[in-house]
C-alpha cells in the first residue's frame, strides 16, 4: 500500500520568517522523491509538515487524496525516519521495531514474529534481543527502517538518515534503501543536502532554496537542464560567463561579454530576465588551437589529478577562473602548468539561466 | 588521584584528602559510631557510668515493643506497641508524601523540560525557587496560619461557597495526618522536581516525536519512553523526599494534630524530655535501618539499581 502526496500552495511561517513559500508538488504513489537543498532551505520543514509535527500556515497537504489538516502525527499514514534515528535505547531491538504494533494493540507473539520478519527484510537476522547500543551505525540505520516499516506506512519520510555514516557505508545504504523501497513499493520522501545521494536514488528530485522549490524533475534533467543558476550550481560545477544578451533564434541566443561572444541554449520562459551562461567543466574541452565558436584563451594555473579524470583550473583574461575536466583515458592530452590553451564548449551544452527564484 | 596530584601537587592534594577524611570520619562516622555504642548501654546516673550496671544489652531496643495500644489500620482492629504504630504511620505517610510530590512534580518537570519555551525557563525556575528562600520553619508556620480554624483557607473556601462550615484542617478530614502530609508535600516537592527535570531534559525530543509518529497516544509515550528514561531521576527524587519527610521533626511539630505522632518526635522526646540519650540513640538506629531497608525494598520492587540513582 502506498499513497501519493499533494502539496497545494503550502506556506509555513515561523514568526516573520517564511520557511516554506508556496510549495506545490504532486508525488506519485510508490515514487522515490527527494528534496535537495542547502541547510535552512526549508526541506525539513516540508517533511515535518507532511508528518504532522508542524501545521502549514497556508495551503493544503493531502495524502492519498485525503486532506491532512488537523491530523496529529499519530493519526497519519506516514512514518518518519529521523536524522539521528531516535531509536529507543531502553528497549531491545525487537520492541523498538514492534513499538508501532504495540500501540495498535497487537499481541506479543505476533509482534515478535513481525519484528523477526522485518529484521530479515533489512538483513539483520538474529539481532532481535540485542540492545541499540550494541549495534553499529549501519545496523542502527536498518533497525530504524524496520521500525518505520512495521506500521505499514503508506509514506516513508526520511530526514537525511545517511548523513552520520561514513562514505563507504553511505554508498552501500543508498543501494539498500533503494532496494527496500522497490521491494515494499512504499512512497519515499527523502531529504538531503547531498546532491550525489539525491541524484543516484530518486525517481524525481525537488531542488529547494530559501523556502522555494526551484525545480522538480528527474535527476538527469536536474543536472542537464537546470532551470536556473542556483540549481545548476547546487548539483554540480560550472563555468559562468556574464554579458549582454543578443537576439533569440531557434532556442539559441548569443551572450557578449568581456571574454567574447558565446552562443548557448535559452528556454522560452527565461527570455527577458537577466541571464548568465553556465557550462559544466566536463563539457569544456581544452585544445591548443582556438575553436570555431565559444572559445576562450586560458592560462593553466592548477592541474589536479582526481583519478578517473584530471581537473584543470586556469585563468582567462582579467583573472576569470575557468575549469575543465580532462578524462584520464590516455588519449586526451593533459595541459601542463602555465600552458596557454583554448577552452571551447559546444553551444548545445551551454545554458543561459536566470538566478535563483527567490521572493522579491 | 593521579590527576589530582598532577594538577595541584602534593601539598594541596593532601589538604583536600585530609579535609574530606575529617568530614567523613569525624563528622559522620565517629558520631554515628558513638550513638551506636551508646544505644546498647543503659541510662544510668553519672556515678554509675562505667560501674557494674553499665553493660551492653538490647534493653533500649526492646523498649519500642512496650505499651500495647489498640487502634485500627484500614478498619482492622489491631493492638500494636505505640511506638511501632508511630513508626508505621511515619513510613506510610512519608510514602504518601513521596507519591503526592511525584504526582505534582512529574507533569511540571515534563512541562519545564520539553514544552516551556527556553526563554521562559529562568523566570519559571525563579518562581519555583522564591518560596525556598524562606526557611522551612517559617514556611511551616505560614501553613499553620493558612490551615487554622479561622484562617484564610477556610475563609476563602467559605467565601467561594465551596464549604459551609469551617474545617478543622489540623485535626484532619481523612486522617489526623492531613496537615502534615499537605505541608511536607509543599516543602519537599522541589526535591522531586529537579532530579526528574534533569533526567527529562537529557531525553532526545526526537524520541518523543518518534513514538508519536509511530501512532503512540500521549500516555503510552510517557509510559514507554519518557518515564523509563526519567526513572533514575524519579528514583532519586523519591528516595530524597521519603527520607526528608520521614526525618522531619519541624513540620509535624508545628502543624501536626494532637493525635498525629511522627517518629522523629518520639526520638526527640527520648533525647530532650526524658534525657535518655541511650534509648534515643537506639530508636535512631532502628529508624535509620528500617528506612534504609524500606527504600531498598521499594527499589527492588520498582527495579531501580543504586547505580541509576548515582547518575
Amino acid at each position: 500500500m502506498s499513497a501519493g502526496i499533494d502539496l497545494d500552495n503550502v506556506c509555513c511561517d515561523f514568526g516573520t520568517f517564511r520557511a516554506v513559500d508556496n510549495a506545490n508538488v504532486s508525488i506519485k504513489p510508490g515514487e522515490f522523491f527527494s528534496f535537495l537543498g542547502p541547510s535552512g532551505c526549508g526541506k525539513t520543514t516540508i517533511l515535518r509538515m507532511v508528518s504532522g509535527f508542524i501545521e502549514p500556515t497556508q495551503g493544503a497537504i493531502r495524502i492519498g487524496g485525503k486532506d491532512m489538516r488537523g491530523q496529529r502525527p499519530n493519526q497519519r499514514p506516514t512514518a518518519l525516519i529521523f536524522q539521528n534515528l531516535a531509536l529507543f535505547p531502553l528497549m531491545p531491538i525487537w520492541e523498538n521495531i514492534s513499538f508501532g504494533l504495540e500501540v495498535r494493540g497487537v499481541d506479543k507473539a505476533t509482534r515478535r514474529k513481525k519484528a523477526e520478519e522485518l529484521l530479515a527484510l533489512v538483513d539483520l537476522p538474529g539481532a532481535a534481543d540485542k540492545m541499540i547500543s550494541q549495534l553499529s551505525g549501519g545496523q542502527k540505520q536498518r533497525v530504524a527502517i524496520a521500525r518505520a516499516l512495521a506500521v505499514e506506512p503508506q509514506v516513508m519520510l526520511l530526514d537525511e538518515p545517511l548523513s552520520a555514516l561514513d562514505l563507504k557505508l553511505r554508498q552501500h545504504m543508498r543501494a539498500e534503501l533503494r532496494a527496500i523501497q522497490k521491494r515494499t513499493g512504499v512512497t519515499f520522501i527523502y531529504i538531503t543536502h547531498d546532491q550525489g545521494e539525491a541524484l543516484a536514488m530518486s525517481d524525481r528530485v525537488g531542488v529547494m532554496s530559501q523556502g522555494r522549490i526551484q525545480q522538480i524533475a528527474e535527476p538527469r534533467d536536474i543536472y542537464d537542464n537546470p532551470v536556473n543558476g542556483f540549481v545548476a550550481s547546487f548539483v554540480g560545477e560550472n563555468n559562468i560567463f556574464e554579458g549582454s544578451l543578443g537576439p533569440v533564434a531557434d532556442g539559441m541566443a548569443a551572450l557578449t561579454g568581456p571574454h567574447g561572444s558565446f552562443r548557448a541554449r535559452i528556454r522560452p520562459e527565461a527570455e527577458g530576465k537577466p541571464l548568465k551562461l553556465y557550462v559544466r567543466p566536463e563539457h569544456t574541452k581544452l585544445a591548443p588551437t582556438k575553436g570555431s565558436e565559444n572559445s576562450v584563451e586560458v592560462e593553466v594555473t592548477e592541474v589536479a589529478f582526481e583519478g578517473a579524470f584530471i581537473s584543470v583550473h586556469g585563468h582567462a583574461a582579467g583573472g576569470k577562473a575557468i575549469s575543465a575536466e580532462v578524462r584520464n583515458d590516455g588519449v586526451t592530452p593533459v595541459p601542463a602548468l602555465g600552458d596557454k590553451v583554448y577552452a571551447t564548449f559546444d553551444a548545445a551544452r551551454a545554458l543561459l539561466l536566470p538566478d535563483a527564484n527567490v521572493r522579491g | 588521584m593521579q590527576d589530582l596530584l598532577r594538577r595541584y601537587g602534593t601539598g594541596l592534594t593532601s589538604v583536600f584528602c585530609l579535609l574530606v577524611a575529617f568530614w567523613i570520619l569525624v563528622l559522620i562516622v565517629l558520631p554515628n559510631f558513638a550513638m551506636f555504642e551508646q544505644s546498647f548501654r543503659p541510662y544510668l546516673p553519672v556515678v554509675e557510668v562505667g560501674g557494674p550496671k553499665d553493660v551492653y544489652s538490647f534493653a533500649n531496643y526492646s523498649k519500642i515493643l512496650d505499651n500495647g495500644f489498640e487502634s485500627t489500620i484500614f478498619g482492622i482492629p489491631v493492638t500494636l506497641p505505640i511506638h511501632v504504630l508511630t513508626f508505621l504511620d511515619t513510613v506510610f505517610f512519608s510514602a504518601l508524601v513521596t507519591f503526592f510530590t511525584l504526582v505534582f512534580a512529574y507533569p511540571l518537570a515534563y512541562y519545564l523540560a520539553k514544552i516551556a519555551s527556553p526563554r521562559s525557563i529562568p523566570t519559571l525556575l525563579l518562581l519555583l525557587f522564591i518560596p525556598m528562600w524562606v526557611s522551612e520553619a517559617l514556611r511551616a508556620f505560614a501553613w499553620y496560619v493558612i490551615l487554622t480554624f479561622n484562617g484564610p483557607l477556610n475563609a476563602a473556601l467559605k467565601g467561594l461557597g465551596i464549604i459551609e462550615e469551617s474545617i478543622r484542617w489540623q485535626n484532619g478530614i481523612f486522617t489526623s495526618y492531613d496537615a502534615i502530609v499537605i505541608v511536607l508535600t509543599y516543602c519537599y516537592v522541589l526535591f522531586m522536581l529537579f532530579p526528574i527535570y534533569t533526567a527529562i531534559t537529557s531525553l532526545d525530543t526526537n524520541q518523543i516525536e518518534a513514538a508519536e509518529d509511530l501512532g503512540s497516544p500521549w500516555w503510552r509515550t510517557h509510559w514507554r519512553v519518557v518515564i523509563p528514561h526519567a526513572k533514575p531521576g524519579i528514583a532519586s527524587g523519591c528516595v530524597m523526599v521519603f527520607m526528608l519527610s520521614a526525618g522531619s521533626l519541624l513540620v509535624p511539630t508545628v502543624v501536626g494534630s494532637t493525635k498525629a505522632n511522627w517518629f522523629p518526635q518520639t526520638i526527640y522526646t527520648w533525647f530532650n524530655d526524658a534525657l535518655d540519650w541511650n534509648t534515643g540513640a537506639a530508636y535512631s538506629m532502628i529508624f535509620l535501618l528500617a528506612c534504609i531497608v524500606f527504600v531498598i525494598l521499594m527499589m527492588r520492587l520498582f527495579r531501580v539499581k543504586l547505580s541509576d540513582i548515582a547518575k
